[in-house]
């Protein structure tokens, strides 16, 4: 075995320099929210790098509802579980829909809308907050999961539909042809053909979909107000309205909605992966 | 049903005639999408350009020493700091490019703040400049036995404190992007560089600048327009405060609409189209080609 040379360990050194304020800028955050998660209330607030006695109370606490605060967890997270499923699957359904029948079917002014869409997804989010806020109100959705679940379709859709619509284009054109010789219908060319081949990015535009609603603030607190009715993200939000709010069991409640979406992308980081950074930016 | 559908649909008979069967399942599955267009895309736009369609909104507005806070805020927020991530994302992602087990595991963790959702971290950093109970003035008062800063209570600091939480969320997809465009180069180019003797800062400036700068400016103006609509980091940090004075265009449409200014509200979105729109426009001709 060689010795590193005195170049080596200065490359070394310099890259340990960066790597090491990248660690501890990212952790940070999320350890000092660990911290509080497995901290009895007393120990919180000492400082320590490790709490003199761990436990797991507070998730007893959280998952039993045994604070006031915390009188509705489950029903908020199942809450945030049906909108975020309910986006996922429908924001699928129009947009597979949509960019087969752009990218595969060649369907007249199927152009334009793909720049409408692409248009809407550069307006920024919050600036369509209030108008749409006052439109769920005029349909009557208000308080209603299902104005959440429709604000996220419109939000979701229109990348959706961008990132498939080029993961289409790449199709070969015989495949359709060929199905079609052999008297293949348009729907069966779409079942059989279209939708197997592209469950990759199909299985990318759905978690996008699915992270987006669940991990969504703005529009969740505007539309749904009544305590049963909102999602986790709005509990979280709501917890500081109160001077005397427990911040372990806010900690530990952040911590445990923290964990679906971060589980999430790390099992479909290969699809993310791919599906993000080729489709937020084509250079 | 070609002929019945198109029949009613299209007034023209030319393009009616030229409908096949494919086309007209191109329309139907295209509709649903068109629905949800119209439904939550224009009709609330053209609602909101109707509300906002009073002048004396923008007299008011003008006259509003905190609007004219938000919309400075805002540009500080968007040309240093976006500017700032920029680059910190250009010279980290020459950092993860680098081959070397520990990089790799650090790649996986970097990427947390953006896999994980906004609130709860958000609220981690605030609890943690709390100037009582909050970790850095505990350790402030443990090393010095002075007083920590009030951390959120001045709004330079504060805004300042919203940038970096927004950095810390956002930082890792934009490296994550720009590595995209360092792999993406030939290591040929980089080999021939090494045997003429070149700097790291000629390599830079020579190979990697050039072939990944359309990249780079589009991702700012893309991470830009997003950050107009970044509501989180400022609503959950400072709530606008301390005295109004930290808000954003995104939080003061919200603040309005609170205050039950709804035509305030709609024109201060208004004014900020302007400056978004022909960027939008921009940004869209790139990815539709």
């Amino acid at each position: 075995m060689k010795l590193p040379t005195l170049r080596e360990v200065g490359t070394e050194a310099k890259l340990l320099l960066i790597g090491i304020p990248v660690f501890i800028w990212t952790m940070v955050p999320i350890y000092h929210m660990f911290l509080f998660a497995i901290s009895p209330k007393e120990d919180a607030f000492s400082g320590k790098l490790w709490p003199a006695h761990p436990t797991l109370h507070n998730f007893h606490i959280v998952f039993y509802q045994e604070h006031y605060f915390l009188r509705d967890f489950w029903i908020q997270f199942w809450n945030s579980v049906v909108i975020a499923v309910a986006t996922g699957a429908l924001t699928l359904l129009i947009a597979t829909a949509a960019a087969f029948s752009i990218s595969r079917l060649r369907v007249p002014g199927g152009r334009a809308v793909m720049n409408l869409a692409l248009f809407t997804y550069f307006i920024p989010a919050a600036f369509l907050a209030v108008p749409m806020y006052r439109t769920m109100g005029n349909y009557g959705l208000l308080n209603n999961h299902w104005s959440l679940i429709l604000a996220m379709v419109t939000i979701a859709s229109p990348y959706a539909i961008w990132v498939l619509k080029q993961a289409s284009d790449k199709l070969p054109v015989e495949l359709d042809e060929a199905a079609t010789m052999d008297g293949a219908t348009t729907l069966q060319l779409f079942r059989l053909v279209y939708v197997p081949l592209m469950m990759p990015s199909l299985v990318a535009v759905g978690t996008y979909a699915i992270l987006l609603a669940w991990n969504e603030y703005l529009y969740a607190f505007l539309l749904l107000s009544k305590d049963t009715d909102i999602t986790l993200p709005v509990a979280l939000g709501n917890f500081l309205a109160a001077d005397d709010s427990p911040w372990e069991l806010l900690m530990t409640t952040g911590f445990i909605y923290a964990l679906p979406p971060a589980a999430i992308y790390y099992a479909f980081k290969r699809y993310m992966v791919g599906g993000l950074t080729a489709g937020a930016v084509k250079s | 049903m070609a002929i019945t559908l198109s029949a009613s649909d299209l007034p023209s008979p030319p393009l009616s005639a030229r409908l096949t069967t494919p086309q007209v399942w191109g329309i139907v599955l295209l509709a649903p999408y068109i629905l949800v267009f119209l439904a939550f895309v224009v009709y609330p736009v053209g609602y909101g350009l109707w509300l906002a369609r009073h002048p004396e909104s923008y007299v008011a507005l003008y006259h509003d020493p905190i609007f004219a806070r938000a919309a400075v805020n805002t540009l500080i927020f968007l040309v240093i700091g976006i500017n700032f991530k920029m680059l910190v994302a250009l010279f980290l992602s020459g950092f993860f490019v680098q081959s070397r087990s520990w990089i790799k595991w650090l790649s996986v963790l970097f990427i947390l703040p953006w896999a994980v959702p906004s609130i709860p971290t958000i609220l981690s950093v605030r609890f943690m400049l709390n100037p009582e109970w909050g970790v850095i003035n505990q350790l402030i008062f443990k090393f010095t036995g002075d007083d920590g800063p009030n951390w959120l209570n001045d709004p330079t600091v504060a805004l300042a404190m919203a940038i970096g939480v927004h950095i810390w969320k956002s930082l890792p997809f934009w490296t994550l992007i720009l590595m995209t465009g360092r792999l993406a180069i030939s290591h040929d180019l980089f080999e021939a560089a090494d045997v003429d003797g070149a700097s790291w800062w000629q390599k830079f400036r020579f190979i990697t600048w050039p072939s990944m700068q359309m990249l780079y400016i589009t991702c700012t103006l893309l991470s830009m327009i997003w950050t107009l609509g970044d509501f989180n980091s400022v609503y959950l940090l400072t709530g606008g405060g301390p005295a109004d004075l930290t808000h954003v265009l995104s939080t003061l449409g919200i603040r309005y609409l609170r205050l039950d200014q709804l035509s305030l509200a709609m024109a201060s979105i208004v004014c900020a189209l302007p400056f978004v729109l022909p960027l939008v426009y921009f940004m869209m001709k790139r990815l539709s080609r």
